[in-house]
């Protein structure tokens, strides 16, 4: 019988600090066993229980795409315990990664259609996976539009990336942030719902939104999707609980009858609106 | 029924009781009810010592024996002059087969109804598995059920077989012993117990005792009805108004299955523990952000109830998650009762939306 609360040993082979307020970092992992990133095997959307040896575990989405190989990548904003001390963790410590776990975005569902992300804080990680991986398969999807917004120009996530994006122009990126005084910033300025009204595509049978960000984000921008006409199916969101097993069996995270961990992080708006509302 | 005719009776005299259980020492581990503090306890037997069985139901129930309170899953350690330091190193987990005496068969029920929770086809636990597929369960049948036991409600009974590889009825002095399993026999055999008995007081004596319970919980009208409309009916806040989120019902409930995940280290040595824990408690779902989903107690006790009469059910289209056991009942300090709260779900029905 496979243990599966036992992780995978990792090395920490890059550290990079990603906002001006240095409180998200990004680690990338590398597996003590060249075998065990073949078991690894991820999709865009799902997580893994960072072990932090000594200190406890975290669930963390993956920001990596599964189309980048020999690495995973998590970004990981300072929070409490066990957070606090990854941060001070250093290149060529060891630790664990145990994973991937719950479900992912329905990438089969989104072949062939139109995709608008829209993203707030530091919930950007798994869509950057998403992204990168869309990217990589760019001829099976149709227009992608990416709404992306952060408080302040030094706190958005990614941001070399962001640019490169922005200037590839194979798809449609809206960087906003909620306010800057920087005179040569040269994206929007708005709260995420403000810009999703004026940038997203009008909503048809084909267009899929995927939504993830601070629980005050998504109620705004909810009532703007709804103007827009997306359909509660064609809505997807990723939630976030208190996680311990992460595989759906200590009993910490359900709504209802189905666990965060284990039936999402990934679901539609139309399944949640049938979810007790918790 | 073909099995239950086949099914061996033996009879144990009082000496051949304590040999036995003390020949089957050399082979397995035993777990029974022995006195502990002012209650009485499921405990690893000593040797040559013998389980209380003239006492109604222990305190807390028998899952401690196949899921301990506080558990090991992994040994590490931090020294980086040893070569696998920071790696998390399993730990054994084919010990010795064991064998549990003297449990009730509301709590073997119980062992059935977690089962679904822990061995899942997609993630089987290995912590809760291998003690359980290692373990032959010797039940006792209760011939004086307690007042605030409900079993038969819920599927099971005073003489109920179900999770059972043994059962025992006492007789005097004597005890009987229905061999259910192999793995019955098997201790059977291990203990030397192989006097055929002559009667079969089983049934009869199960028609007796099932008469002597008459609490019962109604959970028929439950299955028909809309998770989300019990969620959001106006019952909770009455339910909940006395409850101390003492967590006392789901640490003594054999069928609370919640743990916590926790490192521990020594010096240079760690562990990383699972330990029982409790919906009841506000940092079961605190989140780092601040921000906790149930922050309230009507949400918690509402969470309790809605998992084991609703959600549970639901999810594996079966019975309530509940095997009648009454330990709940006597032991809450407010007398929160899960009779009346499953009848308040069971007769609830939602206002009709005015469009
Ligand atoms: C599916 C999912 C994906 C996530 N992705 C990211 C991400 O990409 N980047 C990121 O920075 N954060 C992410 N989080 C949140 C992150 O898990 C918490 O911030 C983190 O667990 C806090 O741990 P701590 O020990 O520092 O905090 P403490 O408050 O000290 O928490 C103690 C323990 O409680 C649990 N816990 C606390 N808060 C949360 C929480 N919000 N969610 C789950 N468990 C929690 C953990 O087991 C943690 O070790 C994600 C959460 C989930 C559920
Ligand atoms: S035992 Fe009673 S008071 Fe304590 S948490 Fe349970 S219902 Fe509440
Ligand atoms: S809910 Fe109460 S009566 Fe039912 S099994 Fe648990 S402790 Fe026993
Ligand atoms: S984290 Fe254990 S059930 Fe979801």
């Amino acid at each position: 019988m496979q243990n599966p609360y036992l992780p995978y040993p990792v090395r920490i082979d890059e550290i990079i600090t990603e906002t001006e307020d240095k409180n998200l970092k990004t680690f990338k992992f590398v597996f003590l066993n060249p075998e065990d990133e073949e078991k690894f095997s991820y999709k865009a959307g799902q997580f893994a229980e960072l072990s932090v040896t000594g200190k406890g575990e975290i669930p963390i989405g993956i920001a990596s795409s599964p189309t980048e190989k020999g690495f995973v990548k998590f970004t990981v904003n300072k929070t409490g315990l066990v957070t606090k001390y990854l941060h001070n963790m250093q290149v060529g410590d060891i630790m664990g990664i145990r994973g991937p776990l719950g479900n992912w975005y329905p990438w089969k569902e989104l072949e062939g259609k139109n995709v608008v992300i829209i993203g707030g804080g530091f919930a950007f990680t798994t869509l950057r996976s998403s992204i990168v991986y869309m990217l990589e398969n760019r001829d099976k999807f149709g227009e992608i539009n990416v709404i992306y917004g952060a408080r302040s120009p030094g706190l958005l996530l990614y941001q070399e990336e962001l640019k490169a994006w922005e200037a590839a122009g194979d798809i449609k990126m809206h960087i906003t942030v909620d306010a800057t005084d920087d005179p040569d910033w040269k994206y929007n300025v708005g709260f995420v719902p403000t810009i999703t009204e004026e940038k997203a595509p009008p909503a048809d049978e084909n267009t899929y939104a995927i939504v993830c960000g601070p629980p005050i984000m998504i109620r705004f921008t909810q009532p703007v999707l709804d103007k827009l006409g997306y359909a509660h199916d064609h809505i997807i969101n990723s939630l976030e609980k208190r996680m311990k097993c992460g595989i759906g069996i200590c009993g910490r995270c359900n709504i209802g009858e189905k666990f965060v961990c284990k039936d999402g992080p990934v679901f539609t708006l139309e399944e949640l609106n049938n979810l007790p509302f918790e | 029924m073909k099995g239950q005719t086949e099914m061996k009776i033996i009879k144990i005299k009082k000496e051949a009781w304590g040999q036995g259980l003390e020949k089957l020492q050399s082979e397995f581990r035993l777990f029974g009810p022995v006195a502990d503090k002012d209650g009485f306890e499921f405990k690893e037997l000593a040797q040559g010592q013998l389980p209380v069985m003239d006492l109604g139901n222990t305190r807390l129930s028998a899952k401690s024996t196949v899921y301990p309170q506080t558990q090991v899953m992994f040994n590490y350690t931090l020294d980086e002059s040893k070569e696998d330091h920071h790696i998390m190193k399993e730990v054994d987990l084919n010990g010795q087969p064991q064998a549990v005496i003297g449990l009730r068969p509301c709590d073997a029920a119980s062992f059935q109804l977690v089962k679904r929770n822990f061995d899942n086809p997609e993630y089987p636990d290995p912590f809760w598995v291998r003690p359980y597929e290692q373990s032959t369960f010797v039940g006792l049948a209760c011939d004086n059920p307690s007042p605030t036991c409900f079993c038969t409600s819920v599927g099971g009974g005073p003489y109920s077989e179900n999770g059972l590889d043994v059962l025992l009825s006492r007789e005097g002095e004597v005890i009987l012993a229905k061999v259910i399993t192999e793995k019955g026999e098997a201790l059977a055999k291990a203990a030397g117990w192989d006097t055929d008995a002559d009667e079969n007081v089983f049934d009869e004596r199960r028609d007796a005792a099932e008469k002597k319970i008459t609490a019962k919980i109604n959970s028929d009208q439950l299955k028909g009805k809309n998770a989300n409309d019990l969620f959001s009916a106006p019952i909770w806040e009455d339910i909940a108004f006395a409850c101390l989120n003492c967590g006392t019902c789901t640490y003594s409930c054999p069928t609370c299955w919640c743990f916590d995940i926790q490192d521990e280290v020594k010096g240079t040595e760690g562990k990383r523990m699972r330990n029982w824990d409790s919906c009841m408690y506000p940092l079961f779902t605190l989140e780092g952000s601040g921000h906790n989903p149930r922050p309230v107690k009507e949400m918690r006790v509402r969470q309790r109830f809605m998992h084991k009469l609703k959600y549970y059910p639901d999810k594996y289209d079966s019975d309530v998650q509940c095997v009648g056991c009454g330990r709940c009942i006597d032991l809450c300090p407010v007398n929160i009762d899960i009779r009346d709260v499953c009848e308040t779900m069971n007769n609830y029905k939602p206002l009709k939306s005015e469009s």
